[in-house]
């Protein structure tokens, strides 16, 4: 590190280096098409962007950062070209480099820290991580399975981010791990939730490959809570972590929601992530490709939806946000790709009512214009109706992407855990539930979050697992 | 993967597997259902668990070919394999300890009857199934549903049986109740008719929904119905609800949402669907 430091240009001279510009795919040609937007920076750009950071002696970044990624130990590496130790830096912190590189919101966190912030644009350490994660898919091969003699299994239910990291740092212990997914492909919502455009499905594919390399068994098609409880995983496991993800979609409860036309952004996103609906008839489920498509809702979910709608060929695909764009809580580059590619934003617009024709077809969402008033409780402003400012806004589809509520499935069958008032499974700080050795994270406990979030959730319940079974005696198998 | 070990035609565009899948044969309860998805690019198709082998490790599945997916599962051969089934789904059927219970099944509705008739006599109700088809040849599981109780068998057109509509026993059958519950399984008109004539006596009744689905465990929330104005999941809320409660015209309507894609689909063109 000593080394390192010496060998790195006086910090004054890193101002005049601009921040790189990630690579794009032309808007135009992207909105109609599924491939990825962002193309990655190239190695010159990769060594120029991360020579721009200034090694603070204090890294403001890595708190900023819900996996406490060593950032300027993987930029100072970058910098000198140094790939393959960055790349095993960056994943001793991170287990999903290539995923959180493209879908994190660095721009609330790393990069909201970095100093360089201040006075022009903090280093872009989210390119530089997706950089580094696909350089090193390319050129570092993956671990061999570490499965050890200490004989102790656990089961993770969900191969959402939480499970997935979680699996990896089980793994990488030496524990016996299997994942128990409920659909017929591993990923959680990397695979049916974010589009291809976004995260390449390759990228999900080859964490999960590099998983069972490892070591670790996936067991796909399996429902905790109905083919096994969680009674039975505990009898055939030494410890169980719970990742089962957020799950039940939230409605407005507005008249029209049950019309042909409206989806749920889960079952949207699903049709076409996961099933491929783009692709029928190819492929074998539909999606309703709307002409004019309102998204109700302004978050990550909203804008994949919004723009996959525009991919599926809608004339016009819109965001349809009661608030205004300040408080957008998507991602800032989501929200300019999606501009970029011609969707619009109804913002400050409520929606009252969906209408429909006499063949219970959706043909518009009745809305009303909102201005932002006085600030509620939770010191977000309140937005206020105005009044006499109803209006029709025509569409043919509407997806809901407003959020979703805890589901059920996995705790009504298991009364012992307990749970809090929205449904969501109530951990101590190691991350256990109210039954010993039975640990939670990811959306079940928090609501919806984000992927990295779930992910340091996997993390800490991978330590305290850890923890929790070097504590007990050695299995007797 | 689960591997189709025996096939049956029951009818033209109706076909009864049984499938290895072990784990579900053991747990399966009378109600329950499973997704299947054929390939992996397949659709996830719901169906109920019309009976299971626990000792041989197998499930019965009927298919009724309403359309491109379905007509592919119809064609399986036996020893060929499904890419995954996955289950058992859904709330298990509320079955009462004693008294008598009336099974009412149309159509393949017969099929999803079947398990629920099954699960009363095994608790020792007295069932008496009433079911219904267009013609003799349409109609399925006759034999396995006398086995429980009392079976009174109608058709459209008199091939078998007493001529007209499930409706027309049932009616004399209530007459001579009393009845601790009703089941009613089959088209969602059928379903409602039989609702309203339970109606006035306020005789508890029961129906099973078959919505779209794709997850099956309440993700995607395509699967909602309207019951008693509240909106539910059948896949996890049911996807058996009571039956002076539901919505049947929303449930008849929103399935017709992919019907103009069954026409445009692979090969869908000439077949025209069945629901």
């Amino acid at each position: 590190m000593n080394q390192l430091t010496q060998s790195r240009m006086p910090s004054r001279q890193h101002l005049p280096i601009p921040r790189q510009k990630m690579p794009e795919q032309d808007a135009a040609a992207r909105a109609d098409n599924f491939n990825e937007v962002n193309l990655g920076l190239t190695e010159e750009a990769a060594r120029l962007e991360a020579g721009r950071c200034l090694q603070c002696k204090k890294p403001r970044c890595v708190g900023g950062c819900p996996v406490a990624v060593n950032i300027p130990k993987f930029l100072g590496l970058v910098a000198e070209n140094r790939l393959a130790e960055a790349a095993h830096v960056l994943r001793c912190d991170n287990a999903l480099p290539a995923v959180t590189g493209r879908v994190c919101p660095q721009e609330k966190q790393c990069e909201a820290h970095c100093v360089l912030g201040r006075k022009g644009s903090a280093v872009g350490i989210g390119y530089l991580e997706r950089f580094v994660a696909d350089w090193a898919d390319q050129h570092c091969p993956p671990p061999a399975a570490a499965i050890s003699a200490q004989g102790k299994k656990v089961a993770i239910v969900g191969s959402g981010p939480a499970g997935l990291t979680a699996a990896g740092e089980l793994a990488r212990r030496g524990y016996a791990v299997t994942i128990y997914e409920a659909l017929h492909k591993a990923g959680g919502v990397l695979s049916y939730g974010i589009p291809e455009f976004r995260l390449p499905k390759k990228i999900v594919a080859r964490e999960i490959e590099r998983l069972q390399a490892a070591g670790v068994t996936f067991r796909c098609n399996v429902v905790i809570g109905r083919t096994y409880t969680i009674q039975e995983l505990q009898a055939q496991f030494d410890a169980i972590f719970i990742a089962n993800g957020a799950g039940l979609p939230a409605f407005m409860n507005i008249p029209g929601e049950s019309l042909k036309g409206v989806y749920a952004a889960n079952e949207y996103l699903t049709r076409i992530n996961l099933m491929n609906a783009h692709r029928f008839p190819d492929s074998r489920t539909p999606v309703l490709n709307g002409r004019r498509v309102a998204v109700i809702g302004a978050g990550n979910v909203a804008m994949d939806a919004v723009r996959s709608a525009r991919r599926l060929g809608a004339a016009e695909a819109m965001i349809v946000y009661r608030r205004s764009r300040n408080e957008m809580p998507a991602r800032i580059e989501e929200i300019n790709h999606a501009e970029a590619e011609g969707i619009t934003l109804q913002l400050l617009t409520a929606p009252l009512e969906i209408i429909g024709d006499d063949r219970r077809w959706v043909t518009g969402l009745k809305c009303q214009r909102m201005q932002m008033g006085a600030p509620d409780a939770s010191g977000r402003a309140r937005p206020e109706p105005v009044p006499g400012s109803e209006f029709i806004l025509p569409c043919d589809v509407v997806v809901m992407a407003i959020g979703t509520r805890a589901n059920p499935l996995l705790t009504a069958t298991c009364p012992e855990l307990k749970l809090n008032a929205h449904g969501n499974i109530i951990v101590d700080e190691n991350g256990m539930t109210s039954l010993a050795g039975v640990f939670a994270g990811g959306d079940i406990v928090r609501g919806a979050a984000t992927v990295i979030l779930a992910m340091g959730d996997g993390k800490r319940a991978a330590k305290s697992i850890d923890q929790h079974l070097r504590a007990q005696p050695p299995a007797a198998n | 993967m689960n591997k189709v070990v025996s096939r049956q035609q029951l009818s033209r565009g109706i076909t009864r597997l049984e499938i290895q899948a072990p784990r579900i044969a053991e747990i399966r309860q009378p109600g329950q259902f499973v997704i299947v998805c054929l390939a992996e690019d397949s659709e996830r198709i719901p169906l109920t668990i019309a009976d299971s082998d626990p000792q041989r490790g197998n499930i019965t599945l009927v298919i009724q070919n309403v359309g491109h997916s379905t007509q592919e599962l119809g064609n399986l051969r036996v020893g060929e394999s499904l890419f995954a089934v996955t289950g058992p789904l859904g709330h298990p059927t509320e079955l009462p300890d004693q008294g008598c219970a009336l099974c009412v099944g149309g159509g393949v509705g017969a099929a999803v009857v079947h398990p629920i008739a099954q699960g009363l006599h095994r608790r020792g109700v007295k069932v008496t199934s009433i079911i219904g088809a267009r013609t003799r040849e349409q109609l399925i599981f006759e034999t396995e549903l006398r086995r429980f109780g009392d079976l009174i068998v109608c058709t459209d057109d008199g091939s078998h049986g007493c001529t007209g509509l499930v409706t027309d026993p049932l009616r004399t059958q209530l007459a001579a109740g009393p009845w601790a519950v009703v089941y009613a399984v089959g088209p969602a008109a059928m379903m409602q008719a039989v609702a309203e004539l339970t109606r006035p006596a306020q005789i508890r009744t029961i129906v099973s929904l078959n919505p779209v689905m794709i997850d099956g465990t309440g993700m995607c929330g395509g699967c909602r119905v309207s019951v008693g104005g509240v909106t539910k999941f059948a896949c996890v809320d049911g996807p058996e609800f009571d039956g002076h409660l539901v919505d049947y015209h929303d449930l008849l309507d929103r399935l017709t949402t992919y019907h103009t894609f069954e026409k445009s689909g692979p090969g869908g063109a000439k077949d025209h669907c069945k629901l």
